[in-house]
């Protein structure tokens, strides 16, 4: 699992629909809704990378890059 | 088995997002889990025919850079067995909502399953026809509200395991969307089963089904599926006999295959003919 | 010199069979339904013997899904039918309309509506091989009266298909289907066979399947083969993704009925019989055609003026060969065996309505060379 500074979220809020399941279901409360009622990282520190948000998202729109991931590829 | 990042842009038609499905929506987490299932068995979009019937769930089709084959309300399986037996080396995935398949479709879905052809259906269960604006379905169940059920449903449901299971269905399955990575793999095994193989994937219409049932919203209905269901053989049905089973309840590989048979039929012929 | 081997006393239905074979049918799916049902049984032993497939599917419905789904991998499809089952195609059938799938539905007419008359002789289904399936649209219907024609029909159909990409209907009647004479295959290369017209458009081009190339027709390509497309009965952009823009859907639907109404006459297909002087023309086609030809040889050795327009082609109804064809005559008799369908089409192509009147028979029954002398008499002034 990768923590805090190796995660980097790709949220395309064009896509996002606000419906609330990423921010809800986040183990750690990473994320919240903006203003705007889309997806936002509040704190991404706290970021396990375990990507049930983007397995969960009915918008496809986030994206969790695990870069420790990536380099133990 | 494909051990590269998984990135959905890969396999969506972006322009087309983003999609036309309500906020909430469960039917996107059943393409997520389908589109990184298919990226895992590292298969060739060229392989893929995707076809689907009329109604949300069917909209799937669109959305996925395989070719695709959009047709008429209930009877894609029927498209998606010309597909099959005259080029069976493709794979024939048929994306299909509760109406579709066991309403109108209801026909094609169990002589599909009776011939055991290497299709793989995938029943988006929402219990309520979303595009039409919220009727109930043959998978709603008594006592449910629905626009064409203002006093409350008195049809009964079908169990689609069960009904599966008696058609001849070889491979059949049953999970939620937020069990989107138990739904992934389940898929998986559909598509790489040889036979009929069901998935059923209990998604939530946060729209039309949750507000007229008072069920809430998109997340309160994915809390319920991780509430109301467990694996098969649970300790928790002791207490709760009414939890609904997730897992594969059949998974059969001696039954031949329709195409396969099929090819001995033409081996058959030919001897004959010559 | 006819090859012996070639040689066959069979069925219409069967005829239709070989017709589709020599076409290159390879996949077949269908529905057991009276008078149809021999095209259904043979092509269950024949298909395979050449490598090809054939499904016995659960409904009507199914079968004509199945072609549509075999077509867009690349094979030459049929399905085959009578009334009931033909109902039940029709939606489907609007859809191969609409997505431009190449197919050939042959329906062995019977009487109806309903059950009807399952064995009995009826041509009840004439509008609705043009008008079965709903919305605006165009359709290609044939038919024939002998079995030589019906071979060459059946193959005429595919070719049609293939070349408008269009569901074509092969309008047959339950005395041709199962009555038995001679038919001569013809050799390979006798008759002209089209072939899919398939894109050469290379791997990693954009290639657009509904994109008319100037001859107005759209090269297909495979399913399974390097482009993936979408296709759908919505109404749909050049790359098959549904659209509602008004100008897609306008120019779609123009595109649709055009590609065939513009090619009326190209795609007529008739037979004349006497017509160089004829005062009074007999219009008919399938087997009410045989007893219109019948009359119509017996009345000229008594020295009467009166030919045969055998229509091959029903839709796109050939008006202007009508109209040229029936321009001399004194009185124009429709044979056929309904209330009243291609005479409606006859009116509306000839330049006096009042001189076209209706012989038919509705009872179940060929209507014979008799039937129509009797209506001939009437116009004549000669009674009954």
């Amino acid at each position: 699992m990768g923590k805090g500074k190796s995660v980097t979220h790709v949220v395309d809020k064009e896509w996002c629909k606000g419906c609330g399941i990423c921010v809800h279901f986040c183990p750690k409360k990473v994320l919240e809704l903006d203003r705007k009622g889309k997806v936002d990282t509040v704190r991404l520190e706290d970021c396990i990378a375990c990507k049930l948000c983007e397995l969960r998202c009915p918008d496809l729109a986030i994206q969790i890059i695990n870069k420790q991931e990536r380099e133990n590829d | 088995m494909n051990d590269t990042p998984f990135n959905f842009k890969d396999y969506v038609r972006s322009r087309f997002f983003p999609h036309m499905w309500c906020p909430g929506c469960g039917h996107g987490i059943v393409l997520g889990s389908l589109l990184r299932g298919i990226h895992e068995l590292g298969l060739n979009k060229n392989e893929i025919v995707m076809t689907s019937g009329i109604g949300c769930s069917s909209r799937i089709s669109g959305y996925v850079d395989f070719h695709s084959l959009h047709t008429i309300h209930g009877r894609a399986l029927s498209f998606a067995t010309g597909v099959k037996l005259s080029r069976p080396h493709l794979k024939a995935i048929v994306p299909m909502g509760d109406g579709d398949a066991l309403a109108i479709g209801g026909n094609h879905f169990i002589h599909a399953a009776r011939r055991n052809i290497d299709i793989t259906a995938i029943v988006m269960n929402n219990k309520i026809y979303g595009m039409t604006g919220g009727q109930f379905s043959p998978l709603s169940g008594p006592g449910k509200k629905a626009t064409t059920a203002p006093y409350s449903t008195i049809d009964n449901e079908f169990d689609i395991v069960e009904l599966a299971k008696s058609a001849g269905a070889t491979f059949v399955a049953r999970s939620t969307v937020f069990h989107a990575v138990e739904a992934k793999d389940l898929l998986k095994k559909a598509i790489m089963h040889k036979g009929f193989s069901v998935v059923e994937i209990l998604s939530q219409c946060p729209t039309y089904y949750g507000r007229k049932n008072k069920e809430g919203d998109a997340v309160q209905m994915m809390e319920g599926f991780k509430n109301n269901t467990v694996k098969i053989g649970s300790k928790k049905l002791e207490k709760n006999p009414n939890l609904i089973q997730r897992g594969i309840f059949v998974e059969d590989t001696d039954k031949p295959e329709y195409c396969e048979a099929y090819d001995h039929i033409i081996e058959t012929a030919m001897k004959g003919n010559s | 010199m006819t090859n012996k081997d070639n040689i066959r006393f069979i069925q219409g239905n069967e005829a239709c069979v070989e017709g589709a074979l020599y076409a290159g049918l390879n996949f077949f799916a269908g529905y057991p339904i009276t008078p149809s049902t021999e095209i259904t049984e043979h092509l269950s032993e024949r298909l395979p013997q050449t490598g090809g497939k054939f499904i016995q599917m659960e409904d009507e419905i199914a079968s004509m899904g199945a072609i549509i789904g075999a077509s867009l991998t690349g094979n030459k499809v049929m399905t085959a039918t009578s009334g009931p089952g033909f109902s039940l195609k029709q939606e489907a059938l609007g859809y191969a309309c609409m997505a431009e799938i190449p197919c050939v539905i042959a329906n062995v007419q019977r009487g109806g509506p309903s059950t009807g008359n399952p064995t009995h002789v009826s041509q009840g289904d004439i509008n609705q091989a043009r008008w079965g399936t709903h919305g605006d649209h165009a359709i290609i219907a044939l038919t024939a009266s002998n079995h030589q024609d019906v071979f060459k029909i059946t193959v005429e159909a595919f070719n049609l298909a293939e070349t408008y990409r269009t569901p074509v209907i092969i309008l047959l009647d339950e005395a041709i289907g199962h009555m038995r004479e001679k038919l001569i295959i013809p050799e390979p290369g006798e008759l002209p066979v089209v072939d899919r017209l398939r894109t050469h458009v290379p791997k990693g081009v954009d290639y657009h399947p509904y994109l008319p190339r100037e001859d107005d027709r759209l090269p297909m390509s495979d399913f399974g083969a390097q482009h993936r497309y979408n296709v759908t009965g919505l109404f749909h952009d050049m790359w098959g993704f549904p659209n509602n823009d008004p100008a897609v859907v306008n120019g779609l639907l123009h595109h649709l009925v055009d590609k065939i109404e513009n090619s009326v006459n190209d795609i007529a297909m008739y037979k004349e019989y006497w017509l160089d002087d004829a005062e009074y023309v007999l219009v008919s086609f399938g087997s009410s055609a045989r007893s219109s030809i019948h009359l119509a040889q017996n009345r000229r050795a008594r020295g009467m003026k009166i030919g045969v327009l055998e229509l091959q082609t029903l839709w796109p109804f050939p008006t202007d060969i009508v109209r040229e064809k029936c321009a001399n005559a004194k009185a124009v008799i429709v044979v056929e065996m309904n209330m009243g369908q291609v005479i409606t089409q006859v009116k509306n192509a000839v330049d006096n309505p009042n001189n076209v009147f209706l012989a038919n028979r509705i009872d179940g029954q060929l209507i014979s060379p008799t039937d129509i002398k009797t209506v001939l008499r009437m116009i004549q002034g000669k009674g009954v």
